[in-house]
């Protein structure tokens, strides 16, 4: 499975939402990729990946990709991101 | 071993209970701390206010929240964090995570020499901020941030 986490200039706040993801997907025991993007290669990126996760701002911006995206609000808050991830993972 | 987010932050980088009437101040003192301790130059400042005007309040990326930064550029002398705590809270324009009390200043030389410190600020501000925006002066913040550092 492959995750990609995108924000405006690739070294912020994808890098936190990567880390948090990654923390997250360990307690689910998922088998996953994370990679930190910034909205110029996102796109591309999106294209092979199941998962996209970023906040408000880039989620239109991500445009026709296959992959789910997901809105995240509070980047620190673990159960939001749980929350989020469960419901997008296939069973 | 690497450095941990407190040996990043020097007196110079922490500026506590900051005076701004908007997020374009707020930014700037992120951007100035940055700059007194040696990370970058003032065109970092300008291109971390220009970012949030491009690309929206992004930044904003937690309740309270703001991660001022942008991207690797010959405007970074060496990879900083500064950390700039506002005495009155500032609407940074956020749906959902308004208003800011905290912005953390960011600037990287390129896309790993962070990392670490990242991974400790994820741990920092994933818990209570309200006793890390007590602090008065930076050595007290140093040690409340060792205090949550893994």
């Amino acid at each position: 499975m492959k995750i990609v986490a995108v924000c405006g200039m690739g070294i912020g706040t994808s890098v936190l939402l990567k880390m948090n993801a990654e923390k997250v997907l360990r307690t689910l025991g998922v088998d996953a990729d994370v990679e930190a993007a910034d909205i110029g290669v996102a796109r591309g990126m999106a294209r092979d990946a199941q998962i996209v996760l970023t906040s408000e701002e880039f989620a239109s911006e991500i445009g026709d990709v296959p992959a789910q995206v997901i809105v995240i609000d509070n980047f620190f808050d673990l159960e939001e991101i749980t929350t989020k991830l469960k419901a997008a993972l296939p069973e | 071993m690497s450095r941990t987010l407190a040996d990043e932050l020097s007196d110079d980088a922490v500026i506590l209970g900051a005076e701004a009437p908007d997020w374009r101040s707020a930014i700037r003192i992120a951007g100035d701390a940055l700059t007194a301790s040696g990370s970058t130059t003032d065109e970092y400042t300008a291109e971390m206010i220009r970012a949030v005007e491009e690309l929206g309040p992004y930044i904003v990326i937690a309740p309270s929240i703001a991660l001022a930064h942008s991207r690797p550029s010959p405007a970074v002398l060496k990879t900083g964090i500064s950390w700039v705590s506002l005495a009155h809270p500032v609407e940074f324009g956020h749906a959902a995570n308004d208003p800011v009390r905290l912005v953390v200043g960011l600037a990287a030389v390129d896309h790993d020499s962070h990392l670490t410190t990242m991974s400790n600020l994820a741990g920092v501000l994933s818990g209570d901020i309200d006793s890390l925006l007590e602090a008065t002066n930076p050595e007290q913040l140093r040690a409340l941030i060792r205090d949550n550092t893994q």
